[in-house]
Order: structure tokens, then sequence, then C-alpha cells
């Protein structure tokens, strides 16, 4: 029953958005909270039935995807809109209304509606008292629909609504604040740098419909399980690599990540449940999705490990030294998306899953506890102006402090078990050719403990440095929003328990739960792996459990090392305490300064910045398209206001004298002239009118009677 | 002892008549007005009633046409009382007189 009405997940948030645009102003908050809250909680539900009848399913049917399909939605099945193949054959192009469920999607569906839905809850109590209530919970619930969209699609075209639909919402919501330019500035980046992602996405769609006559990942998934194409097929790795420049825009990966630190402008929900949650994983998402594609582009996957790797320290190194909460925790973000394309790229596609999945609790949890923060501290953001909250926020504290050793990697917490596995498949697959990477994700971690810890100490210890008038307001945030904080504090603490590791004695259940989506292309990286090595001429390495248990150690010891770095450098912090970093300038102002992209990419992309005299631009296309806006396109404005205005002045004029003038007043005066004689007999006394009339007929009586 | 002839009957309805016309020309109080006309229709009503009787000398007594017209004037001016009072209240409500030398409002 639910799983043949997956369509119906989606349309609930979509029904909810749809009120809330139409009927939303006119209505009390209340209806507000039950319509938009209401049809998540509707979709969780849903979704929860949906999978569990799956897993009945799937035994007796080999474990396929469940597919539901509605109507055709693009082309048609006679084939009107054909197209020609690589191969010279011609094929009918469709795309299908079409929902899938397989485990890959299971998983998404689950904590989407899930963190979802306790974000709603949250944003009840965190909004209460903004403006535009309805309008922040339509959009929201818009970005449900479309975020479900994107995740239930069966085929890249459906995926590709869903994914311009989740870039919409981020941008509606980033600039929710609108009357502030700094947000609609941030809004506009966000959209803008998206956009040169979504035409990889595009593009590599059309390699994959040129390539295999279909966009339905099962169409695609067969053929290119098949045996027909070649490892390292140069097709193939141009449409993989493609996907991933969607993936990086999407994912906020280098060199496309710019715009997730300055999401933040958004209201914190936003950034908990887009930002750092759920949109973001997308790209993750896409390039799991299309595993079979990526495990054939070996080229593709070390771009995917390379890429994760530099953007998992380039972020957090630039997380070190930030004093902006949410912008902390926004590098962080980034740096965590960067860990989970290592490992799709070293092909741990099972163990990037489970780091999304775990992330998805903890790092809505540090947002939504950032928003508590905010909220208590009367809208301060600057960490410099904390201090020393434990006390007076409890609730808030301990949830942070739960999500602080998640995603750090303290056992027993949820990101000890996926970023180790993580880094323990970087460690041990292609033969080991990329121990380099496990190392910089290795100083990753030591960095993500000591920037979380950082943050940690400077908001929750240390004397407090607000303003007096500001410490007087300091209160814990309403029951709406630390129920949802104590739930997914307890999410941060279990839910690494799904995916124990063999070694430790547990089972592994959310890998093999997935293995019907990924263990085949598993098995064909581990065979090209041991090919490698002994074409190398190495012996074939056994992995043993001693390895695994000492990278497990180093793991929780670079934590550990994090943990008492930032104690000793913020425990005590107060007014005017000092950074460890800046005690090197030029490091602290590079890191400070976010390695100055931003600057980097004004001077050559979007011109806004000049060397010299002269404006870059995008190797001067800024400067040509500068002068072209101001000349043509101004000019043709101008111009077009000039003709209209003259056009208006004459046609004023011609109104008011010809057509006023001689046409309307001309036979006005004309009438009230030849009309004065007649006016003269009328005086308006009708005694008189009567006495004349009397006269009259005497007269006329006298008249016959005398003539 | 004085007969009284048609003669007599047409001396007081034009008397009457004359009346009214000077009532209607020279009272600026519509209500007065509108008694006046009253006035002149029943001198026509007397005028009526006395040719008829005087018809009814000449033709028997069958000959009625100048009474039953009498009576048709006396309906018309019922109803010529009552639409006219009418049209003075809305009047009154506007312009709060009932002089007539003050309805002028259609004067250009």
């Amino acid at each position: 029953m639910f799983l043949s009405h997956i369509y119906l997940i989606p349309l609930f948030p979509a029904v909810g958005a749809a009120l809330m645009f139409f009927f939303g102003r006119k209505v009390q908050k209340s209806t507000v909270n039950g319509v938009c809250v209401g049809s998540v909680a509707l979709a969780f539900l849903m979704s929860c039935g949906a999978v569990l009848q799956y897993l009945n399913w799937a035994p007796a049917h080999d474990h396929q995807p469940y597919q539901t399909i509605l109507y055709t939605w693009l082309g048609s099945d006679t084939g009107h809109l054909t197209f020609v193949k690589a191969d010279g054959t011609q094929a009918p192009f469709q795309a299908d209304a079409g929902f899938l469920l397989d485990p890959l999607s299971s998983i998404w569906l689950l904590f989407v509606t899930g963190v979802g839905m306790l974000i709603h809850i949250y944003s009840t109590g965190y909004m209460a008292h903004e403006g535009g209530y309805y309008r922040f919970f339509g959009y929201l619930n818009l970005f449900m629909f479309s975020m479900l969209t994107l995740i239930l699609a069966n085929n890249y075209v459906l995926m590709f609504v869903g994914w311009e639909g989740v870039g919409l919402c981020s941008y509606l919501l980033i600039g929710f604040y609108f009357h502030r330019k700094s947000a609609s500035d941030a809004a506009n980046k966000a959209f803008i740098v998206n956009r040169i992602g979504d035409a990889g996405f595009i593009l590599g769609m059309f390699f994959i419909a040129w390539y295999f006559g279909s966009l339905r990942y099962v169409d695609v998934n067969y053929l290119a399980r098949s045996g027909h194409f070649q490892i390292g097929d140069p097709i193939i790795t141009a449409a993989t690599l493609l996907l991933f420049v969607g993936a990086c825009g999407k994912s906020a990966q280098l060199p496309l990540y710019i715009w997730l630190p300055d999401a933040m402008e958004g209201p914190t929900p936003v950034s908990a449940l887009i930002h750092a949650a759920t949109m973001v994983t997308a790209g993750v998402y896409m390039v799991a999705r299309s595993n079979a594609l990526f495990v054939l582009a070996p080229t593709s996957m070390k771009t995917v490990a390379i890429v994760g790797a530099l953007t998992a320290i380039f972020a957090a190194s630039i997380g070190l030294v930030q004093n902006d909460i949410k912008r902390v925790l926004a590098y962080s973000t980034v740096s965590q998306l960067g860990y989970m394309f290592l490992a799709l790229g070293v092909g741990a596609f099972s163990a990037a899953v489970f780091h999304v999945f775990t992330h998805a609790f903890f790092k809505a949890l540090l947002f939504l506890g950032a928003g508590s923060v905010i909220h208590a501290m009367s809208g301060e953001q600057d960490m410099r102006n904390m201090g020393d909250l434990r006390r007076r926020i409890p609730i808030t504290y301990w949830t942070m402090f739960i999500a602080t050793l998640a995603i750090t990697g303290i056992p027993p917490f949820a990101g000890f078990f996926s970023k180790d596995e993580i880094l323990w498949q970087t460690w041990t697959s292609e033969g080991g050719a990329y121990r380099v990477l496990w190392f910089v994700g290795y100083i990753t971690a030591l960095m993500t403990a000591f920037y979380m810890f950082r943050l940690i100490y400077l908001t929750f210890s240390g004397r407090p440095r607000m303003s007096h008038d500001v410490e007087h307001h300091i209160h814990e945030s309403p029951a709406s929003m630390t129920m949802p904080l104590v739930l997914l504090a307890v999410c941060s603490l279990f839910a690494g328990f799904l995916g124990w590791p063999r070694s430790l004695g547990g089972s592994d259940r959310f890998a093999s739960f997935l293995d019907p989506v990924f263990a085949r292309e598993a098995h064909v990286l581990r065979e090209e792996g041991k090919a490698g090595q002994l074409a190398a001429g190495e012996k074939e390495e056994e992995h043993t459990s001693s390895t695994e248990y000492l990278l497990m150690f180093l793991s929780v010891a670079a934590a550990g090392a994090g943990y008492l770095l930032a104690g000793r450098s913020y425990k005590n912090a107060d007014k005017g305490y000092s950074e460890p970093i800046a005690a090197a300038p030029p490091i602290y102002n590079t890191l400070l300064n976010k390695y100055y992209v931003d600057e980097g990419y004004d001077y050559v992309f979007t011109g806004r910045r000049k060397v010299g005299d002269i404006r870059l631009g995008a190797l001067g296309a800024g400067e040509a398209s500068s002068w072209f806006d101001t000349h043509i396109i101004d000019g043709a404005v101008n111009a077009a206001g000039s003709i209209t205005r003259g056009t208006a002045t004459f046609s004023s004029w011609w109104d008011k004298w010809i057509i006023d003038g001689i046409g309307v007043n001309g036979p006005a005066i004309l009438a009230r002239m030849l009309s004065y004689p007649a006016r003269l007999f009328e005086w308006g006394l009708v005694q008189w009118y009567a006495l004349v009339m009397t006269a009259g007929l005497v007269g006329f009586a006298f008249y016959y009677v005398y003539h | 002892m004085l007969h009284i002839t048609t003669l007599h009957y047409l001396v007081l309805g034009a008397a009457l008549f004359l009346l009214g016309v000077i009532g209607v020309l020279t009272r600026r109080n519509v209500v007065i007005v509108l008694m006046s006309i009253e006035l002149i229709l029943n001198a026509v009503n007397l005028n009526l009633v006395a040719f008829s009787r005087y018809w009814q000398g000449i033709h028997g007594p069958g000959a009625l046409h100048g009474q039953v017209f009498a009576i048709f004037v006396i309906t018309d001016a019922a109803a010529e009382a009552a639409v006219g009072l009418g049209i003075l209240i809305a009047f009154f409500r506007n312009k709060e007189t009932v002089n007539v030398d003050e309805v002028n409002l259609l004067k250009w």
C-alpha cells in the first residue's frame, strides 16, 4: 500500500507549500504549523511504511529496486521524439514521472523526512517572532517536495527537476531576509555558482543519453554492468567528470564551495536543513547513484577522491580561525562533504553514504544548537562575544557537546564509525595507492577536533564576554526547539551502531543493507586494485585487523589531541584572548581571509576588482561585459526611456490642447454661446412660469373671444 | 324665493377657479399651492356637475356624463395630491424647506 504510492511522499509537502502560497497570509500561525509540520510528518510516516514494505518485498524480487511509473513525462512510448545514439542507431527520448525505491534512496528518504520534520518543529519555535512566517514554511515545504523528488526520481531528468528545485528553495531561503543586502547577495551567489555545476550535470546527462540511449537508472546501470564497455572508456569518463562538476556545485566542493559559507545569511534552521543535512548531500547521492558509471572511469574516481580530500583539509583549515559560530559550522560542513567524496572516490560508496547519514544528525544538531545559542544571545553570532553559557543554557550545551563528540570521532558516537570507515577504506583501497589521501584525511580529523572544541570552549566555557544587556537576556530556548535537539542528540549517539564494523565484533548492517546497490561495483574495484598491484610487481597485501585497530587508535588520538590543544588555548578565554595560530601572522591572515579565494574570483571571473586599471573579469570578459552592459544594454534601456518620455510629452500636449481643447471644450464653448438667448427664459421660479402660462391662456381667450 | 340656475353655479365655479389661480401664483408654501390646485380642480368639478344637471333637463335623467367625469377628476386629484406630497417630502429632506421659490435646482 505504501510502496505502490511512494509518489505521495513528495506530494504531501507540495500540497502544504501550495496551501501556504495561496492562503498562508490569511491564516493563523497555528494553522501554518499544522499544515506544514503535518505534511512533513505524513511524508515521514509514509516513508517509514514504504521502506518497511520494500524490505519485505525485496528478498522475493532479487533485491531489485522498486519502480512505479505514473506516466511518460517527456517524449512518448511511440517514439515520436528520437535521437541518434553514439552507435548510430535511433533511440526514443523518454523521461518518466517515475519513482524508484532501493536501499540507497531509502536511507536518504528516511533521514531527509526525519531530520526535516524535526527541523520544521524547531522552526516553529525559532521563527515564532519573525515576519513572513507562512512564507518561510511555504519555502521549507517546497524544499522538502523538491528534495524528495530528487531522491525518489527513477531517471536523471526527474532528478534534475528536484536538483533545480532545491537550488531554487536554497536561493529563496538564503535570501529570506531579502531587505538585507548581504543576504540577497549571498542568495545570488549560491544560485549563480550552482548554475555552473548544473551546466556540468546537464552535459553529463546528454553524454549518458547519447551513449546509453536512456536516462533511467535501471537501464543505465544494466548497460554499464553488462560488460560491453571498457574500463576507462573516454565517453563515460567525460560523462562522469561532468556529473561530478554538478556534484561539486551542489555539494560545495573545490572550486565551487564558495557559496556555502555565505549561505549562512539565511535563518539558522535553513542552514541546518538545507546547507548541512540534506541538500548539500545531493551531490553525494548523485555520484553514489551513478556508481556503476564511476567504476568504469578510474580517472573520474581519482578526481573525486583528490577533490574530496583537498576540500576536506582546505575547508577545515579555514574553519580553524573563523569567529562566526555559523561560519565555523559551514566550513565544517564543506570539510565533511569532502570526506564523503573522498570515500566515493576510493570506491567506499557505503562508507560515504554512512557518513552522509550520521553527518545529517550531528551537523543538523550542531546548527540547531548554534541557532539556540544565537537565540539566547539576542542574535549575536560572534564567538568572541560569547563565553560561559554552559550553565545558562544547559540543554543546548549538552546536546551540542554530544554532536561535537560525534563529529570529532570519539567512540561510541556516530561520527567515529562513519569517519573511521572512510579513513580505513582509503588506507586499503587500490592496494594502498591512496595512503597520501589517508594522511590528508587524518590531518583533517585533527583539525576538525580542534575547531569543534574551540567552538565549544569559546561559546560555553571561559569568562562571559558579552555586554550586560545581552547577558541579562540569556535564556534556554522553548521546548519546541530543545525537543528536536534532544532527539537529534540521541540519534547522534546511536546512529553509528548501525554500521558497527566487523573488526569490532559487529556486523556492519548498514553496508550489507546497501549491498544490492554497491556490492558489484565494490567487487569490480577490488579486482582492479589487485590487478594494478600485481602489474606493479607487488605482493598482494593482506589487510589485517591489527592495522585497522592501529588506525582507529590513531584517529581517536587525533580527536583527543584536538581536544587538548583547543582546551589549552580557549578553556579560560577572557576578553582579548589570543589565537594560537595568530603567532604566525601570515598563516593566520590567510586562513582568516579564507585563502583570498573570493577576492581571487573577483579578480579573475566577476571583474569586481581591478589589477591596476585593468578589469580582468573572466579573462577580459568582465571588462567587455561591463562595457557592453553600461553602453549597449543600459544605452538601449535609456534610449527606450527617452523615446517613451518624448512620446509621452507629445501625447500629453496633444491630449491637453487638441483633444481636450478643440475636441471636447470647443463644442462645449460653442453650445454655451449659442444657448445664451434661450437661457434668458429660464430663471427658475415655478410661479413665474405659471403666471406666464396663465397670462398666455388669458391672452388666447381674449383673442378668440374678441377677434 | 330665488331660483338657482346654472349661471349661479358657473359664477361660483369661476370665483373658486380664480381663487385657486391666485393661490397658485402667489403663495410660496407648496402645501398651500397644492391646496389651491385642489380648489381649481373642484371649481372644474362644480362646472361639470352644473352642466350635467343642465343636460339632464334637456335629455332626461339618464344623462350623467358630467357627474362621472367629476368622479374621475376627484380620483385624479387624490392621486395628484399623493404624488405631490411625496415629492414635497423628498424635497424637504434635501433642502429643509417647502418654499416653492427655493425649488431652483434645475435653473441654469
